[in-house]
């Protein structure tokens, strides 16, 4: 079919065409109507919505780390210093693509699998869009390399920042900690407190040992930058600057030297060490032994590593001084001596025929003493200087153990020192009730005379033992053990000391005191169970030897075939203090498995009091030569 | 005496008012460039170099007779086809997209010629089949405007291809189709998105995704538009002073010389600012209207409207996506974006705009 052809009327046909224009104006002038309004939201309504997202874009706070402050021996040696290094940061959320930019850069700068593989776990672990090292400790090459080619890598930046360092690696490992990561749940408790702002930007903190017990005045204040950046997040100009308010420096009640002398004392032995000035309380040495490197943890510790530390035999983890709970065994002789003369139940001159062993009436079980035949005729002091065991039998049963209890948990046994260090455990001092509730079970007449002699259910830390025998070389007043000696505020230039009141006094009949410290010093003297230790000291010092049998493994150990034999030996302790007249230092030592007592132990307290009370060198001999014999438990 | 009567034959054909204010807008577009590119004079030297061979193009087309642009009308639209295909096979590839094609001296785009060249071409064919005109007509024509429109939009230039077929839309409208099939194309249009959709390459769905929501890729591909948002928005009602718009000149805003260029004359111009921008281009598009109602001829109403109505189309669509309610399609601000083809393209158009204008009596039919 054919369309009709039509001729085109001009006239109508500009009528329509001008139609149609009118219609495109009208059009056109709703397009313009829609952009106006739209102009007005943005300009007008919503100004100020988006100049503070201008702002936002333009400013960007910056957040200022503090120094974090030192930790100082008594004598000003460091102890936990920084060091400035530079690193290489990205911040995350500038970079779109962030798997891209980390090859690039390691184009320029050597970067790991163990770098990638960290930074992803800092990724994780972030909270704030905040800058994250990709590497430490860059070279002066490979930042050089990098700023040159800085353009290309928006949201990245060479950052020079302090870090920690523990320059004495394993040595002071338990007594200062060390710093790691903030982790979400530090975070959080951060918030709680309050001072999540002081941690803008930080990142670290104490995890454990001084570093966590004095974070608060290790840490300082963030301060806060306000720069103007440019949209690859590069400074234009500082606006604003409040400087961070850096941390305090903590001088310890430590004596650096006396811990060397005493670190270096152990040897290749596991055990511990704690020395107090009983005068005040100051801990003068804290010796955990082994140790680990703190260095290690800082960064988070690589698997190798914390597997090598977890799963050595040898738990180097294990704060021994301050969480190890051990027998006192013959240690606790002279606490058991006062407490016969404070309850009337010895008198000095009252002395026992010893026949080697102990008997409860109507029963035929024998205590037997160390000394197969019996020390004789033995009155009190010459128990404690030859440990006789049968004395002690004798005296606990009839004490009971309510009155032990009661006498011992004066002297700080079974309680929590309060030391300022996190993680203290409170050993054990049993009661009647105590063994009721925890076996369910009556108290025996026997369980009173194996705490007797250390033996029994009771336990101690190396910690609590330094404690109660700087209690006793003070004439019984206690003052709480503690580790800071003072905090300095850099800014202010000013000092503060924690507070140092009598904790508490005992009130103990001096004679009676003065009695069983003779007797101490008599131990390290010809004829004690530490003369050898004692031999040839231009001072006098008191002590006791102990033994504490080690029954089966401990919990967490494996089985190694080769160790065994070392393992199942029992561990050696000595307690001491000097000089004796008027002691400056209270000592208790420890060695793991070190056999009988007085070999080990007593020989390492002697080096750490030559050295404390003459400023003598050690020998660089290690204790385990030491002269074997002698005297024994 | 014989230099004015020069001077008078050399602006004879020249229309003062559009002139007059095509001028206010490429002096606006100088000291805009001038803080857009950071006060990169060698740029500004350029635009202005531009400006001056936009101009010229401008003095040719006004001065250019009637029936020898009927006469170009063909072989232009042939031409301008030709390099398209060209492009598609030896273009230059750049930013993932083919459009450039090198002739030796300088590289050339040769889709921008369509902008021109298809309503010249389709302008040209309703004049010949005026007296004529059927539904075949229109078909044809649609044939016409079809063909660049796809070549253009498979290189993939989505910005150009929407506004040449809007420019050969604009003259089927004009030249009187029935509603009726405007209403079918409509509806097919509508019917044919999803096809449409999934023809279009990745980064044009993303942009136009980032309409919806630009929050979504705030670093990526909705950068773009936040930036130029909040760019606007800052500069509230007076703007932050000339050289002074932070989002601007801390980098915040990219391609701030050439497509984004709106949103730093808004930041620092504000409110008041826009408002007399706004203004001038409603006086310039008001001044082409009343062209276009007095063209005097079939090819020149529609070729005179088809230049107006682009024109407008060409300022919403750029406002509109720098400030965030159209996707980012790539289309400049006329008279005020830096680029040297289509500042050229444009005043070319205003120069037939012009002799339409002043050849109105002569062609009088």
């Amino acid at each position: 079919m054919k369309y009709p052809i039509e001729l085109k009327n001009d006239k109508q046909d500009i009528y329509y065409f001008q139609l149609r224009l009118a219609l495109c104006f009208g059009f056109v002038f709703l397009l313009f109507f829609i952009l106006l309004i739209r102009l007005l939201y943005l300009q007008g309504i919503q100004k100020n919505h988006y100049q503070t997202l201008a702002e936002g874009n333009r400013i960007s706070i910056v957040p200022m780390t503090p120094n974090r402050g030192l930790i100082l021996d008594r004598k000003g040696l460091v102890l936990a210093h920084n060091y400035p290094a530079y690193t290489l940061e990205i911040t995350p959320n500038k970079v779109s693509n962030l798997s891209a930019t980390i090859d690039e850069l390691s184009k320029l700068v050597d970067i790991r699998p163990a770098d990638r593989k960290n930074f992803a776990r800092l990724m994780a672990d972030s909270f704030r869009a905040e800058s994250l090292s990709i590497r430490n400790h860059l070279t002066d090459t490979e930042v050089a390399r990098f700023s040159a080619q800085r353009y290309r890598f928006p949201g990245v930046e060479v950052k020079a920042r302090l870090f920690r360092e523990y320059p004495h690696h394993e040595k002071f490992s338990h007594l200062i900690g060390y710093i790691g990561r903030i982790n979400k749940s530090e975070l959080e408790q951060l918030e709680e407190d309050e001072l999540a702002n002081d941690y803008r930007g930080s990142g670290y903190i104490g995890k454990t040992g001084i570093e966590k017990n004095y974070e608060n005045d290790l840490h300082g204040k963030a301060g806060i930058k306000r720069v103007e950046v440019d949209a690859g997040g590069r400074e234009v100009r500082v606006l604003s600057n409040t400087p961070p308010t850096s941390g305090n420096n903590l001088i310890l009640t430590i004596d650096a030297q006396l811990q060397e002398v005493a670190e270096q004392s152990f040897g290749n032995f596991r055990g511990a060490l704690v020395a107090i000035d009983p005068t005040n309380g100051e801990i003068l040495a804290f010796v955990s032994k082994p140790g680990y490197d703190p260095n290690l943890f800082i960064d988070g510790i690589d698997e190798q590593n914390w597997r090598g530390l977890n799963d050595s035999p040898d738990v180097p983890l294990n704060n021994r001084a301050l969480r190890g709970q051990y027998s006192p065994g013959s240690t606790i002789k002279p606490f058991m001596a006062l407490a016969g003369l404070h309850y009337n139940k010895r008198s000095p001159s009252y002395s026992i025929k010893d026949p080697g062993h102990f008997s409860l009436s109507g029963s035929a079980h024998r205590y037997r003493d160390w000394k197969k035949d019996g020390h004789g005729t033995v009155d009190l002091f010459k128990s404690i200087v030859v440990s006789c065991d049968t004395y002690y039998y004798g005296l606990a049963n009839e004490l009971g153990i309510d009155n032990i209890f009661n006498f011992f948990s004066r002297f700080g046994f079974g309680k929590k020192t309060g030391i300022d260090m996190e993680g203290e455990v409170s050993g054990l001092m049993p009661s009647q009730e105590w063994k009721q509730k925890r076996h369910n079970q009556q108290w025996y007449a026997g369980d009173t005379i194996s705490v007797g002699i250390g033996q029994g259910y009771d336990l101690v830390t190396p910690l609590q033992l330094a404690y109660a025998t700087a209690i006793l070389a003070n004439d019984g007043v206690a003052y709480r053990p503690h580790l800071l000696k003072e905090v300095q505020s850099v800014r202010v230039n000013e000092r503060r000391l924690p507070k140092m009141d009598i904790e508490f006094n005992l009130n103990l009949n001096q004679d009676h005191l003065k009695l069983v410290k003779s007797a101490m010093v008599g131990v390290t003297q010809p004829g004690g169970t530490a003369a050898r230790a004692g031999a040839g000291a231009p001072y006098t010092f008191a002590g006791k030897t102990g033994t504490a049998q080690v029954i089966g493994m401990k919990q967490g150990e494996h089985y190694i075939e080769s160790k065994v034999q070392e393992r199942y030996r029992d561990h050696a302790w000595f307690i001491a203090f000097a000089p004796a007249d008027q002691p400056k230092i209270a000592m208790a030592v420890l060695v793991e498995n070190g056999g009988h007592g007085s070999s080990v132990a007593a020989p390492i307290a002697r080096k750490v009091l030559d050295h404390f009370l003459l400023n003598k060198a050690p020998q660089s001999a290690p204790a385990m030569h030491e002269a074997k014999g002698g005297a024994n438990d | 005496m014989i230099r004015q009567r020069l001077w008078q034959r050399f602006i004879a054909h020249l229309d003062p008012t559009l002139l007059a204010s095509l001028g206010i807008l490429l002096l606006i577009s100088l000291v805009v460039l001038y803080s857009a590119s950071d006060g990169n004079w060698y740029r500004v030297l350029t635009h202005m170099i531009n400006i001056l061979v936009a101009c010229t193009a401008l003095w040719i087309a006004a001065n250019t007779p009637l029936h020898y642009l009927m006469r170009v009308a063909v072989p232009i639209y042939l031409l301008g086809l030709a390099l398209l295909i060209a492009v598609a096979f030896f273009g230059e590839i750049a930013n993932g997209a083919r459009r450039w094609l090198n002739v030796g001296v300088t590289t050339i785009q040769p889709a921008e010629l369509m902008r021109i060249a298809v309503p010249l071409m389709m302008a040209w064919y309703f004049e010949k089949c005026q007296a004529t005109l059927t539904l075949k007509n229109y078909c044809f024509a649609a044939v016409l405007l079809l063909l660049p429109v796809t070549l253009i939009a498979r290189q993939p230039d989505l910005g150009t291809a929407i506004m040449v077929a809007a420019s050969g839309l604009y003259v089927l409208f004009l030249a009187g189709i029935s509603w009726r099939i405007m209403l079918a194309i409509f509806v097919t249009f509508i019917a044919s998105l999803p096809l449409v959709w999934s023809t279009l390459h990745d980064y044009q769905r993303h942009r136009i995704m980032m309409l919806i929501d630009p929050s979504q890729d705030a670093l990526g591909r909705g950068y773009h538009t936040i930036q130029s948002t909040i760019a606007i928005g800052s500069g509230g009602i007076f703007g932050k002073g000339y050289l002074n718009g932070t989002q601007t000149h801390l980098d915040f805003l990219p391609e701030r010389t050439t497509d984004f260029i709106f949103a730093v004359y808004s930041e620092e111009f504000g409110l008041i600012g826009n408002l007399v921008l706004l203004s001038l281009y409603l006086f310039v598009i008001s001044r082409s209207f009343i062209i276009t109602t007095h063209a005097s001829t079939y090819f020149t109403r529609l070729m005179a409207g088809s230049i107006t109505l682009t024109f407008c189309t060409y300022i919403f669509v750029n406002i509109g996506m720098v400030s965030g309610i159209l996707p980012v399609v790539g289309v400049p601000l006329p008279l005020i974006s830096y680029g040297g083809t289509s500042m050229v393209i444009l005043l070319l158009c205003f120069g037939i705009l012009m002799g339409i204008h002043s050849n109105k009596r002569i062609v009088q039919t």
